[in-house]
């Protein structure tokens, strides 16, 4: 059963390994779309002024249909402002707030900004637009074909041939014992057979054994919960349609031992102008609808904001969310372990997050599962010019030398100590 | 190496049945359930084990119920830029506690001060630290501290104190004000003082130190015209002699001169030269115990002495001291007058003539100027006594308005503290700004508690122009206002004290960046420190003499005070740490007792510790006898410990205990829990003699009582059943002779097994595991090692140990992962000839460790990078692996101490094992702060043990890895190392041929060895052997089998 429920995990993970490869080869390819996300969306909207003017039509305004000046403006506000009379009006008109400066964009990080925002632009202008770019088949993972209950039903079928044969072998017996005259005995109906009795009960034992066993384990851990949150908050429409980067509110993931459920205050980098949801419909998990710009306006009063005077009250209070992914007390947990240094995505652990209205516990959270993704993720390990990889690495000499050698052609967690307890238990 | 024979104690050293009997029984008592059921039957029956079994699974099944409790995650509404939940900030600050003061960092994990770090940064210190700074983080989380400002026994607001503090000022007339402290080095608040005493006219500011330094502050006003201290140099120093001074432990600024005398202690391999150390003294202290050669005296002698060396350095006779004595100076006076010019004297005296005698030795051997620094002046010490007695008797007469008493408690330090208590009656405003309530602030009409030092602003200049900053780590908890807030708002001016502080220092130092700088470094010193002189006067060495020789002798028994490592004067005293804290001497914890030496133990109480029967009598118990000792019309009755190395006629008290309220109920209450009941408070022993406070007295009556009292002692708790080749020693001489000398020894020892190179493969069955990457490893330099605790507590601090309470360490439960154990070598009855040796000891992480084979349950492994790994959650308790641990090194939770526990009320209140109240402080949700939520809290029934910081090794790592790097030594170092003032303790990658630990080891291959090395667990901690720069080492006296052969042993403990 062990062996079983492994080979079928490492399918399950070898299949979401796949898909969040594709996805993570999406975030590093020069898309627009994920650079206007990181570096962009705080401030900007395509089709609505937010903290900067809405970019849609962006090539028309100004001087910015000289891509050159657009860059210069886009790498240095200050400087440029100084001697454009355009810039200066748009500073005054947004409440005299200068743009940040981006020199780490290149030119053509820009260029493909600015083709995803006429592309948005467009695709804005021919409503109805489509629902982003659909999440891949996300039911596909539980089509697992499970072999368990054929092997039940057959071994079920056989027990009962068996039984019958059984049966049918003792009467036989009983017959030919009769026409050769020997002594009959009172026959013993099958119920009242010792050694019938004593099998059942074998095997009650050890099917009802097999089942305490398999629910003490489960005892504390909760795949699947899914608890109502204080504020429906929906990371499909976040994460998902709106491609908002997981850091920009869990930005703990890359720093520290919490990814950390951001502060209110960063929710209102974005909800003082975002105050009404007109996407697609949402729906409870019991059917029924979600009103998003009610949620919005809890947000509201959590940060005590007054919508109306577009000021803060000063009576605000922090949200208490429900915890949904707990470990226990004696484990340690270090997000920026595995993401930062283990270059890990979110979804290895927290699933199809950008699919997911209400989030959910993806996984177990057992040590079984930490543990096998130990045996199976590989390092960033750095190869012998020291150029890829991390170079914390280059100390375990032994390694690189197997790999020269030609022994070796990777190194996993569990090879640097992994599956040690004491990597997680102290 | 001598032949010698090391002993931790009494009955080990007479090797008695009962001793051995002692030794194999490591836990040294039933299990709670079999002794319950005495009587009814023979103990646990199969019957009993299947309730227990039963009733345990389904406790633990309903414990575990399947409710999954819902637990909330709050954000912040609107989180700190600085803060991010889960890491940890450092901020500079500054550890001020009476004289102590040093620079330090703050580990703050989300907004909570949890751990003190040495500041790196402080040219001084050089980020070292002692025990009592890195408890401090506790006290701010004491229970007892006050909560509000109080007045006339009601709690009120801050407001309302103000107001009616300035009513109460009003009606006092005109009559002078004194503002009574500590000794206050901080220039900004110096200023605020004088500020506040410039608006009431003919108001003093008195400055008042519970250990004086008086004598030595008029001595040198005698002496140099300077009423100041100088910084003692002992890194400049070839040859020290100290006079009673216990200058690596407790005297002056410890943590400076530990980190200065080690400097000269380390033997370098390429030249073997070290300092030599002459201590003369009268109790056994902790740098007597690390002297070359010690020799003691009756404390009343101590001026003779002094002069006696005068003598001896001049060329004249010595007289009036015992021929050992008389023949330690002459020996101690040649070797400093060969070494003049580096070169340095030190007494521990607190009589101005004495000193003005050290002063003329040390101007003598030319120490002025070069082991003497006249330009960096220690100013933690400024309080004379005379000006505390004077205030006193200003009080008495009715001559002081008001008194306002900040940051010291003299109703329990002073020697007269009823005199005090009934001139305080006669104030008409009293005010105290101290924590709690303790023996002074509740004589006083209004407490206005002030800050923690880690929730307050402001400076220390410790020497002269060496500025260390203080910053808040943490918001007040507390409706408590800084004392320097306090003092402006009554002296009318309305700037709070953190904005006066930063003009007072952005003026100084030039700018607002500067001050930032300053800020963040924590520290600001001068360039280029020179060493400098001040101009000597000798003419009031004459006079001294002729004081000094008519000194009154001593009777027939003496009494001396000291001050016990971690507690000091007391104003820590409800730290649970400190408290639990051995005294590195005589390994006692909880309580003081009185030091006796073994000559008065068979005249007093009747036991000859060199009678089997006796020792054994004497050390297999706890309880002691208690004496009561007279001194004029103050008694005081405590347990007697004999502890060898003690002057025959001389009885050694600690001060810093027996801390207790006027009613005494109110005890745990006012000043705390943990402090409620610890031993005996020894001040009033203290006299004052017109000048300064002695801390002795000449004649002492003691008789033994009737009554018996536990004193909680570790030093019977674990024992290697006679492998004593734990400690390796050796003269300098011998080492300069036969530099390897260890190293053949062990090539010796191992030689059946593969010798040195090949011991490690050859010398087992099982396999040998390759190390790829990281291999952790520890070097412990016995040679700079004092056994000051600042290693212990740290480890405490960092690890979440428990305090366990006085009754638990009775039955052998201390949980500390780190102890320091002390040896004695030399012959018990003679004084002189005792010699100590401190080692830590603590896990040795053992690459073929003992422990791991026998735990059923695989609970404990080892790690790819040489850790002993201790996993808790998988510990069943059976205590087999601490049973075939050899170093004794395992801690078992025998009870819940944290109250952990998935079991609710599983601590016991009453009955066999019931927990004593500090553990119950140190449940308090407020105490509780303090844990490092990185390290697993234990519950009861699992063993637990020394990490190698496991928690900070792998933050290193990660480090490294998030800014793709290779690991350094910057990155990981364990809490002891970071805390050890003398660098003893290394700790590193010992695969990386660059790293600290492996320059360590490689540099000193001749001292390097393992403990119990020839039993193949292959240790990562390696300790250096020491190397005492002495004549011989000393044995003990011959066991009976060397009796047998008695020329032959003798022999050889002469001869090399």
């Amino acid at each position: 059963m062990i062996g079983n429920r492994r080979s079928s995990k490492s399918i399950l993970i070898s299949f979401f390994f796949l898909t969040f490869l594709s996805i993570g080869n999406k975030l590093s390819a020069q898309d627009g779309g994920a650079l206007f996300q990181q570096n962009c969306a705080s401030c900007h909207a395509v089709n609505k002024n937010l903290t900067g003017p809405a970019l849609a039509g962006v090539e028309g305004r100004g001087p910015w249909s000289d891509r050159k000046q657009l860059y210069a403006w886009v790498h240095n506000p200050a400087k440029f402002m100084a001697s454009d009379p355009y810039t200066q009006g748009l500073k005054q008109q947004y409440g005299g707030v200068l743009m940040t400066a981006f020199p780490q964009l290149g030119e053509k990080d820009i260029d493909a900004i600015i083709d995803y925002v006429n592309k948005a632009a467009a695709a804005a202008a021919a409503k109805p637009a489509a629902g982003g770019e659909g999440a891949p088949a996300a039911g596909a993972q539980y089509d697992e074909s499970d072999n368990s209950i054929l092997y039940g039903v057959l071994t079920l079928i056989l027990a009962v041939v068996a039984l019958i044969m059984l049966q049918v072998n003792g009467n036989l017996r009983k017959l030919a014992e009769d026409k050769e005259g020997m002594p009959a005995y009172e026959p013993v109906p099958f119920y009242r057979n010792k050694t019938y009795i004593t099998l059942l009960t074998l095997l009650l034992f050890v099917i009802g054994g097999f089942y305490v066993v398999k629910g003490a384990i489960n005892l504390g851990r909760s795949k699947d919960y899914q608890p109502e949150q204080p504020i429906y908050y929906s990371h499909k429409v976040h994460a998902g349609k709106n491609q908002i980067s997981c850091l920009y509110c869990h930005g703990g993931a890359y720093e520290g031992k919490q990814a950390s459920i951001p502060s209110v205050n960063v929710c209102m980098n974005c909800h003082m102008t975002i105050n009404e949801y007109a996407g697609e419909q949402i729906y409870h998990a019991d059917g029924t609808k979600v009103d998003g710009t009610a949620e919005i306006q809890k947000l509201y009063e959590y940060a005590g904001w007054d919508p109306s005077s577009r000021s803060y009250t000063g009576k605000g209070k922090p949200i208490e969310w429900v915890r949904i992914h707990n470990l226990p007390d004696h484990v340690y947990f270090n997000h920026a372990q595995h993401t930062k240094a283990g270059k890990q995505q979110c979804q290895t652990c927290h699933g199809e997050i950008q699919g997911m209205d209400e989030v959910k516990q993806f996984t177990d959270l057992s040590m079984g599962w930490c543990v096998n993704c130990h045996r199976e993720s590989k390092v960033d390990f750095v190869d012998s010019t020291g150029t890829k990889g991390n170079k914390f690495y280059s100390i375990y000499q032994k390694y690189h030398n197997e790999i020269k050698a030609g022994t070796r052609d990777s190194v996993t967690v569990a090879d640097i100590g992994g599956i040690e307890c004491q990597k997680c238990h102290y | 190496m001598a032949n010698k024979k090391y002993w931790q104690n009494f009955s080990e050293l007479s090797q008695t049945e009962q001793a051995k009997a002692m030794a194999e029984n490591e836990f040294q008592e039933d299990l709670p359930f079999e002794s319950a059921d005495k009587g009814s039957s023979d103990g646990a029956t199969r019957r009993d084990f299947l309730k227990y079994l039963g009733f345990s699974t389904a406790a633990a099944s309903l414990a575990a119920s399947c409710e999954i409790p819902v637990k909330k995650s709050i954000p912040f509404l609107n989180r700190p830029q600085d803060i991010v939940p889960g890491i940890a900030d450092f901020y500079a600050t500054t550890f001020v506690s009476g004289g102590d003061v040093l620079p330090v960092l703050v580990k703050v994990r989300d907004g909570r001060p949890i751990k003190i770090e040495g500041n790196n940064l402080s040219t001084y210190t050089n980020g070292g630290t002692s025990a009592r700074a890195q408890a401090s983080v506790l006290d701010l989380y004491d229970t007892a501290r006050l909560r509000f400002p109080i007045a006339n026994g009601n709690a009120i607001s801050v407001e309302d104190a103000d107001k009616l503090v300035a009513a109460a000022m009003g009606s006092i007339g005109g009559a002078p004000v004194v503002l009574l402290t500590g000794t206050i080095t901080s220039p900004s608040s110096r200023q605020v003082i004088s500020e506040f005493l410039a608006k009431y006219p003919g108001s003093r500011h008195v400055q008042y130190d519970p250990i004086s330094y008086s004598g030595l502050l008029l001595a040198n006003e005698a002496s140099y015209g300077k009423r100041a201290i100088p910084t003692y140099r002992f890194d400049n120093a070839k040859v020290v002699v100290s006079l009673g001074a216990d200058f690596a432990a407790t005297w002056l600024s410890p943590v400076e001169f530990q980190r200065s005398f080690a400097q000269t202690r380390k033997v370098n391999p390429s030249n073997p030269e070290m300092s030599r150390h002459y201590q003369f003294e009268s109790v056994m202290s902790v740098t007597g115990g690390n002297a070359d050669f010690r020799y003691t005296h009756r404390p009343s002698e101590t001026g003779l002495v002094a002069l006696g060396l005068l003598n001896a350095i001049n060329g004249q006779p010595v007289s009036g001291v015992s021929d050992k004595v008389k023949k330690g100076i002459e020996k101690a006076a040649a070797d400093l007058k060969g070494n003049a010019g580096a070169a340095l004297v030190v007494s521990g005296s607190n009589n101005p003539n004495i000193q003005i005698i050290v002063n003329a030795i040390n101007e003598a051997l030319g120490a002025n100027g070069k082991t003497i620094d006249w330009t960096a002046t220690l100013q933690t010490y400024q309080g004379l006594d005379s000006e505390f007695a004077t205030l006193v008797a200003d009080m008495e007469a009715g001559r002081v308005g008001a008194l306002l008493v900040y940051d010291v408690n003299p109703v329990y330090t002073y020697a007269d503290s009823k005199r005090l208590a009934d001139a305080m009656k006669k104030v008409k405003v009293t005010i105290s700004f101290n924590d709690r309530r303790d023996e002074t602030s509740e004589l006083c009409k209004f407490i206005i508690p002030s800050h923690h030092y880690l929730e307050s602003w402001g400076d220390a200049e410790a020497k002269a122009g060496f500025i260390s900053m203080m910053q808040p780590t943490i918001s007040p908890l507390f409706k408590t206002r800084q004392f320097q807030d306090s003092l402006l708002k009554w002296s009318g001016n309305a700037t709070p004290y953190v904005t006066y502080f930063r003009n007072f220092w952005t003026a100084k130092l030039g700018s607002a960046e500067n001050f930032a700088k300053a800020l963040q470094d924590g520290v600001v010193e001068p360039e280029s420190p020179s060493i400098g002189t001040a101009a000597f006067n000798a003419g009031s060495v004459a006079a001294a003499t002729t004081a000094i020789s008519s000194l009154k002798k001593g009777g027939k028994t003496e009494l001396v005070l000291y001050q016990h490592i971690g507690l000091g004067d007391g104003r820590q005293g409800n730290n649970p740490w400190l408290l639990e804290l051995p005294d590195p001497i005589t390994r006692a914890t909880w309580d003081n007792y009185a030091m006796i030496s073994v000559q008065l133990g068979k005249e007093l109480l009747g036991i000859d510790i060199s009678n089997p029967r006796d020792s054994d009598e004497y050390e297999v118990h706890m309880t002691k006898p208690v004496l009561s000792i007279k001194s004029g019309n103050k008694e005081i009755t405590l347990p007697a410990l004999i502890v060898p190395g003690m002057n025959e006629n001389t009885i050694a008290i600690a001060v810093g205990y027996g801390r207790k309220s006027l009613n005494e109920e109110d005890t745990s209450k006012n000043i705390g829990r943990a402090a409620a009941g610890a031993g005996k408070n020894a001040f009033p022993l203290a006299s004052f003699n017109g000048t300064t406070v002695d801390f002795f007295a000449g004649d002492v009556t003691v008789t033994k009582t009737t009554e018996t009292y536990i004193v909680a002692q570790t030093q019977t708790h674990a024992s290697y059943e006679g492998r004593h080749e734990v400690v390796k020693e050796l003269t300098l001489d011998e080492y300069k002779k036969d530099p390897t000398a260890v190293l053949d020894e062990r090539a010796k020892e191992l030689e059946p097994w593969g010798g040195l190179e090949s011991f490690t493969s050859e010398g087992t069955l099982y396999g040998v595991y390759d190390r790829p990457g990281i291999k952790w490893g520890m070097s412990i330099d016995l040679n700079s090692c004092f056994g000051c605790g600042a290693c212990v507590v740290a480890c405490n601090a960092e690890n979440n140990i428990p305090v366990v309470g006085k009754s638990e360490v009775t039955r052998f439960h201390d949980m500390h992962w780190l102890r320091i154990d002390r040896y004695f070598s030399g012959d018990v009855n003679d004084p002189e000839s005792v010699q100590t040796v401190f080692q830590p000891m603590l896990c040795q992480h053992c690459d073929n460790a003992p422990c791991e084979n026998v735990c059923p349950v695989a609970a404990t492994n080892h790690s790819s990078e040489g850790v002993n790994q201790m996993i808790y959650n998988r510990c069943i308790g059976t205590r087999y692996c601490a049973n075939n641990c050899p170093y004794k090194v395992r801690r078992f939770n025998w009870a819940d101490y944290t109250g952990a526990d998935s079991f609710k009320d599983n601590q016991l209140t009453e009955g066999v094992g019931k927990l004593d109240p500090a553990v119950f402080q140190m449940n308090d949700d407020l105490t509780r702060m303090v844990l490092n939520p990185d390290v697993t809290v234990r519950s009861r029934g699992v063993i637990e043990k020394c990490s190698f910081c496991v928690q900070r090794t792998q933050a290193g790592k990660l480090q490294a890895k998030k800014e793709d790097r290779v690991l350094t030594d910057a990155d990981v170092t364990s809490a002891c190392a970071q805390a050890c003032p003398t660098n003893a303790i290394v700790f590193g990658n010992a695969n990386n041929p660059a790293s600290n630990i492996s320059q360590t080891r490689s540099g000193n291959k001749n001292r390097l060895y393992y403990v119990l090395e020839q039993i193949h667990t292959l240790p990562n901690v390696n300790y250096l052997a020491k190397v005492r720069n002495t004549d011989i080492l000393t044995a003990a006296h011959p066991t009976e089998d060397e009796l047998s052969q008695p020329e032959k042993k003798t022999e050889t403990h002469f001869s090399k």
